[in-house]
């Protein structure tokens, strides 16, 4: 893990120095102008957010059936990024929709969803902040259930009301865009393992000083 | 399996009898969702006429309420005798015990919905009567969504601290699929000229959600309650 971190270190920063210059350079879309530049930020950190939901979905599995410690680490620093992008994702959100739409919020189906899996993620590290000792498991039943509840969610939502562009738009981007576009997602992901794997770690330094406090009062 | 059915009917059995003696939970359940609907009736009655579509979001949502509180009690009970910890001693399965704590808590809720839906409409001109069948299906369903999730939750709880703040904290986000399909199924039946695809758009969606958390549930229980 240490021999890969410092190259990732290297390529999210080089990615992130160069992605507002390749968002600058990207065509200006016809009718929304500058402000369809947040799509940029926007799109990325949503994708990573749905990601990150299922990374600590399937390691809380994991954690539950195999009884992996480590597996628990990795829910929870998947857990915690979930919250990040999502935030990412609902601060941007608004912005983009007061210019585009001329409301902060709307009831849609694709915003709602987000909110969603963003609120049941938050649930989840309540649960490990409050829950007190044994919560780890009371936590990974969360990221479970919340995982398998991502399609209800949409389908749910999807009838309920639709606004939002479908996500088939990022397929018929023009060539200009999609390049900057499929940068900015390069450089969010390459963000995102970065914190993934700083995060993991930290945990397992914590599990070892909790070990090594047990050994030496022992 | 028969074995299954049968722990599962005994833990049913246990859970209705502690009730029927003291009928705490009932009692304060149903008056709590009465409670719930009157205080929705203040704020979404104007001029003496309910708003459109209230009345099905009135319904799910002091069922969900009052389920909340009926799922905590059930549960505190059996943590203040120290209960559950000779349930889960028992030399039986463990999703069985789930099965029944469910159960116990469907027959709860049923009673729960018997005195809401009345009340509905009796209070909010809803046309309760007018496909009383999908009704009943999608109230059926629902609740066994709503209930099979909360029941896994509310047994891990048991142990945890801030519980009370936590149940509710865990299970709204969850079940808000149930929630929505309730509520528009719900509404779609309560319309004029009652909309019977899309309450069975609805319900084929609770369908969907029941089985996958049932499964999930029964699936989860053993490795969440071994200590």
């Amino acid at each position: 893990m240490a021999r890969v971190f410092l190259p990732l270190v290297l390529v999210a920063m080089v990615l992130f120095a160069a992605a507002p210059l390749v968002v600058a350079n990207a065509p200006p879309e016809q009718t929304m102008g500058l402000v369809q530049k947040i799509f940029y930020y926007h799109v990325p950190s949503a994708m990573l957010m749905f990601v990150s939901a299922f990374v600590c979905g399937i390691a809380s599995a994991v954690f539950l059936f195999r009884r992996s410690a480590a597996a628990d680490r990795v829910a929870l620093a998947a857990g915690e990024l979930v919250v990040l992008f999502g935030a990412i994702v609902l601060v941007t959100g608004p912005l983009w929709a007061r210019k585009a739409w001329g409301v902060w919020w709307e009831w849609d189906a694709r915003l709602t969803s987000s909110l969603l899996l963003w609120m049941i993620f938050l649930a989840y590290l309540l649960v490990r902040r409050f829950g007190g000792p044994g919560s780890e498991k009371l936590a990974g039943a969360m990221a479970l259930f919340g995982m398998a509840n991502v399609p209800f969610v949409y389908v749910s939502v999807n009838y309920w009301r639709t606004l939002h562009p479908k996500t088939s738009v990022v397929m018929t981007l023009a060539p200009g865009m999609r390049a900057a576009f499929w940068f900015c997602v390069a450089a969010f992901a390459a963000l995102y393992v970065l914190l993934l794997t700083l995060r993991k770690r930290l945990e397992d330094r914590q599990a070892e000083v909790e070990q090594l406090y047990l050994a030496a009062e022992d | 399996m028969r074995q299954f059915l049968r722990v599962a009917w005994v833990v049913m059995r246990k859970d209705l009898t502690v009730e029927m003696r003291s009928r705490e939970i009932v009692y304060t359940t149903v008056f709590f969702a009465a409670s719930c609907v009157l205080v929705f009736a203040f704020a979404l009655v104007r001029e003496g006429r309910p708003l459109e579509d209230a009345a099905a979001g009135i319904l799910w949502i002091s069922i969900a309420f009052a389920g909340t509180l009926g799922l905590g009690r059930t549960f505190e009970r059996e943590r203040h005798t120290e209960t559950l910890r000779a349930l889960m001693l028992a030399p039986s399965d463990r999703p069985a015990i789930y099965v029944g704590k469910l159960l116990g808590i469907l027959a709860l809720m049923a009673i729960v919905e018997a005195v809401l839906v009345p009340m509905i409409g009796l209070l909010f001109h809803a046309p309760v009567l007018a496909r009383p069948l999908w009704l009943v299906a999608l109230l059926g369903l629902g609740t066994l969504g709503f209930a099979s999730v909360g029941t896994l939750f509310a047994a891990m709880l048991v142990r945890a601290r801030s519980r009370d703040v936590l149940l509710p904290v865990l299970l709204y986000p969850i079940t808000i699929p149930v929630i929505i399909a309730g509520v528009r199924g719900t509404a779609a039946l309560f319309q004029a000229t009652p909309d019977e695809p899309m309450a069975r758009f609805w319900a084929a969606l609770l369908v969907f959600f029941d089985v996958v958390f049932v499964t999930l549930s029964l699936w989860t229980f053993e490795p969440l309650m071994t200590e």
